[in-house]
């Protein structure tokens, strides 16, 4: 037995000087990168725009109208927030433990099939119990799913990457065929669909809002991850997993339990969201489930930085440049696909702005410390 | 090319500066190399030999400073330049493509190498220029079957081959063993002797730069500290030009392990697949006590690596059982908790710490799902880890800008004090390390260095994996060689010889 200690001498070389500037220092690199990348796909939209003939400053405004500019387009900006926030969940939780998880679709549409059967087999049960039933078959559905992508990549060294995308195009082809055939209502002729829920199943709106209370539970989902994360030993452990995995384990953290179990908790959320979806908005299953939230979900969780919180507020941005979509499309005359084209070139100058981190001298904390 | 007619080559490097930025890495520093002499260049890690080596050979251009050649001023632009005025350098990491034969490696290095090679005129042409050379290589082998001390060797060749005749040596025998070293800087000092050869070697070996050198030159810092004929220099005022005037920690006095201390680790007929998956390491009977510092020396690659990892449970065992303390050891936390285990692994940042998390947060790795009682918790306090990095901090004199600045923003020492701080702090049973010292300057190596004998003077359990032999000698009570996977040798300190250790990591008995 020893303990080693040496007498105390050298301590924290410069003493705690300016605290507050280098601690803004230190926030205002993740803010102010994101934002400069955003207004940066922006800039790259425009000339896009420009090529096409048609004017950026139109395009901005009806955005701004159609998504941000009123009460109805706000809570329809709201209301696509939801899932994105569930999918963005699913990207962040497995990046913190250093995965790049992209098949949170997947999870998304068999957590909606799972849900709607559950609803239609319980439809008649209390109100209570259905939903309940509901949101455990679409979080179980979802979670097994990612769940099953954590284990591939721990146990048989898969690629999480690879192996999640590949299993969100099955998981969409599944819920074609459950869809088309053993959960469909006969009655549903030109869209396959299940049944539709009963009242009992569906969920409604907040009062005083059109948006329903997916809403609500994203918004605690998205603060419970943050605990999770930041405050409790699980998280810390993933993050030192994350970090640097042969660190984790040379102090014996049980490495494959937390990445499994991560990703299943993130796939569960995922799955939320498709309950969400079929219980609150569609009222059944269908093809509609696969509306790409999935992967909109990633460009949220990069925006963010993987940070739970970050997740909010750039759902509600995203959200708001979807809703803007139709106005957009009947007013300048461009493509449903134009949306899509913004969020794929905001992406791309979202990953490029991951390389700028560290490199700007004004966001280095122990510079301002330093300052006299 | 013909090492009769091509003497040696003579350069200075006049007044050289590097600047990167703000920071100064080479301040007006002058060398001599007179042709056919042997001259040494010692410093620290990040002394700035490497900067001064990379503006001779063109690989940098210096802020300011010029270059003599044979008595007359060049131009030395670009590593191309340096090797058409017969500049060449050996590297500490081989550069040879190990696929192919030495012959190949040697006619594809030339840059004048034709398209269509006739390989009997090549041969009959390499023979001649072979029996001039003092080193004999197999050159029809493919080089990955060839030793450590050949591949250097090798390297050599290919640069006399290449009509370099001023090459520099970086660290040439740091993957050598004692007497592949000795034997190949042997021969270099030969061709120096008849004027074949003019050597500037990089090193922090004494023991080589006493033996082999003619001159010596020391940098601290990025300035000249020093320089002189090596006969007239001893070790001490070697070191002291090295490191300045700074305190250097000292070793505690070996305590003498009590006779009837108990085995902390048993290792019993443990198989594992090494890293290519083709070999095995199979390690039997080995047993460390308490209160003793057992080393296990041996060339890198040898399956050390390997052994640290299965001891740590990241390397799967095919078979056999490590026994800690009497009880199964399957490195869980919670075992390692109980049985007051701890592991140092080598190169800190990459194999224990996370280099993005803060310092604070990578001291408190060991001990953050605890609460102040030692009792499990599940809610992290941010307070609890800072006031314990804080006091750990100040106890292992880890210099940092502040508690979250990222462990990476510090030097290599203060990454290895933050870890020592974390595994060598409360009660220690038995601590597993592999190289502590690797890259770090001279103070952190005594200072690191003697913590760990006061843990095994506080009665741990010591085991010491290096590929420093002076380490090893300085520390060990009893010091095992691995050699392919393997413990082969073992020595009492007191009997250590190290022409027989090294004799044993060469494999040859």
């Amino acid at each position: 037995m020893t303990d080693i200690a040496a007498p105390a001498s050298a301590v924290l070389s410069p003493p705690r000087a300016p605290l507050a500037l280098a601690w803004l220092a230190r926030r205002a690199e993740g803010v102010v990168i994101p934002l400069g990348a955003l207004l940066a796909g922006m800039a790259l939209f425009s000339v896009f725009l420009l090529l096409l003939g048609k004017s950026p400053s139109t395009f901005l405004e009806l955005m701004w109208r159609g998504g941000f500019g009123s009460w109805f387009s706000i809570q329809n900006a709201l209301l696509r927030a939801t899932p994105l926030i569930f999918a963005a969940l699913c990207v962040a939780l497995p990046a913190r433990l250093g995965l790049t998880v992209i098949g949170g679709e997947g999870a998304i549409v068999l957590g909606g099939v799972a849900a709607a059967a559950f609803g239609h087999w319980l439809g008649n049960a209390p109100s209570v119990i259905v939903l309940a039933a509901m949101a455990a078959a679409g979080m179980v559905a979802g979670g097994l799913w990612i769940g099953a992508v954590g284990a591939l990549r721990h146990y048989r060294a898969v690629n999480e990457t690879i192996s999640s995308l590949l299993m969100a195009y099955i998981a969409i082809a599944l819920m074609n065929h459950l869809v088309e055939g053993p959960l469909r209502d006969p009655a549903s002729l030109n869209k396959p669909s299940t049944h539709p829920l009963t009242e009992a199943a569906r969920v409604g709106p907040i009062p005083g809002m059109d948006v329903h209370w997916g809403l609500v539970v994203a918004l605690l989902a998205c603060v419970a991850c943050w605990l999770l994360i930041e405050k409790t030993r699980w998280g810390f452990a993933a993050r030192v997993a994350g970090g640097n995995v042969r660190a984790a384990q040379i102090q014996g953290l049980a490495v494959g339990p937390l990445i499994v179990g991560f990703c299943a908790l993130s796939g569960a959320l995922a799955g939320l969201a498709g309950m969400f979806e079929v219980a609150a908005v569609q009222g059944s299953a269908n093809a509609s489930l696969a509306a790409g939230y999935g992967y909109a979900g990633i460009l949220v969780a990069f925006l963010a930085r993987q940070n739970p919180l970050g997740v909010v507020p750039v759902a509600f941005l995203l959200g708001g440049i979807a809703a803007a979509g139709g106005l957009i499309q009947r007013r300048m005359g461009l493509p449903d696909a134009t949306i899509l084209v913004l969020q794929g070139m905001l992406f791309i100058v979202v990953l490029m702005s991951e390389t700028l981190y560290g490199r700007f001298k004004c966001f280095d904390p122990d510079r301002w410390k330093r300052a006299p | 090319m013909n090492a009769q007619t091509v003497p040696a080559v003579g350069v200075e490097a006049i007044g050289m500066t590097m600047r990167f930025g703000g920071f100064t890495a080479l301040d007006d520093v002058t060398v001599k190399v007179p042709a056919g002499s042997f001259h040494a260049l010692l410093g620290e890690n990040g002394a700035g030999k490497s900067t001064l080596v990379k503006c001779m050979m063109g690989f940098y251009t210096p802020t300011s400073g010029d270059m003599v050649v044979n008595g007359r001023e060049a131009v030395i632009a670009s590593p191309k330049d340096a090797g058409a005025l017969g500049l060449g350098m050996v590297y500490q990491h081989f550069t040879l493509v190990p696929s192919l034969t030495g012959e190949e490696n040697l006619v594809i290095s030339r840059e004048n190498a034709p398209a269509v090679i006739d390989w009997g005129k090549e041969r009959r042409d390499l023979k001649s220029f072979m029996e001039r050379m003092p080193f004999k290589i197999p050159l029809e082998q493919p080089v990955s079957a060839l030793a450590a001390g050949e591949k250097q060797k090798l390297e050599i060749v290919k640069q006399l081959y290449l009509g370099r005749r001023f090459l520099v040596l970086d660290e040439p025998t740091s993957v050598l063993t004692p007497g592949e070293a000795e034997e190949m800087l042997g021969l270099v000092r030969g061709m120096t002797r008849r004027g074949e050869l003019t050597v500037l070697m990089i090193s922090h070996k004494f023991h080589e730069v006493t033996a082999f050198a003619d001159d010596v030159s020391v940098l601290r810092k990025g300035k000249l500290t020093g320089r002189g004929r090596v006969a007239n220099l001893d070790r001490r005022k070697m070191a002291a030009m090295m490191i300045g005037d700074q305190a250097i920690a000292a070793l505690d006095q070996r305590a003498p392990t009590p006779a009837d201390a108990v085995s902390v680790l048993e290792v019993n007929a443990v198989k594992a697949k090494d890293r290519s998956g083709l070999k095995s390491i199979e390690i039997d009977g080995l047993k460390v006590k308490a209160g003793e510092i057992v080393g296990v020396a041996g060339v890198s690659g040898n399956g050390q690596k390997e052994f640290l990892e299965v001891l740590a449970g990241q390397r799967a065992r095919e078979a056999g059982e490590i026994r800690v303390k009497n009880a199964s050891y399957e490195a869980t936390r919670e075992q390692s908790r109980k049985l007051n285990v701890r592991f140092i692994p080598e190169e800190p940042l990459r194999n224990a710490c996370a280099p993005k998390m803060t310092v604070a947060e990578n001291i408190a790795f060991r001990t953050f799902d605890l609460d102040k009682d030692g009792k499990p918790a599940s809610w992290i306090s941010a307070r609890a880890i800072r006031d314990y990095a804080t006091s750990l901090i100040a106890q292992f004199k880890v210099k940092t800008a502040s508690l979250s600045s990222p462990i990476q923003s510090l030097s290599g020492g203060n990454v290895q004090r933050a870890v020592l701080a974390r595994e060598l702090s409360g009660a220690v049973d038995l601590l597993i390390v592999s190289n502590p010292c690797f890259g770090l300057d001279f103070a952190a190596v005594a200072e690191i260095r003697a913590r760990i004998m006061k843990a095994r003077n506080g009665g741990a359990a010591v085991l010491l994996m290096s590929e420093d032999l002076d380490e090893l000698l300085e520390l060990s009570d009893r010091i095992l060689v691995m050699s392919d996977g393997q413990l082969v040798y073992e020595t009492p300190i007191a009997q250590a010889d190290l022409h027989v250790i090294g004799e044993h990591m060469a494999g040859k008995h």
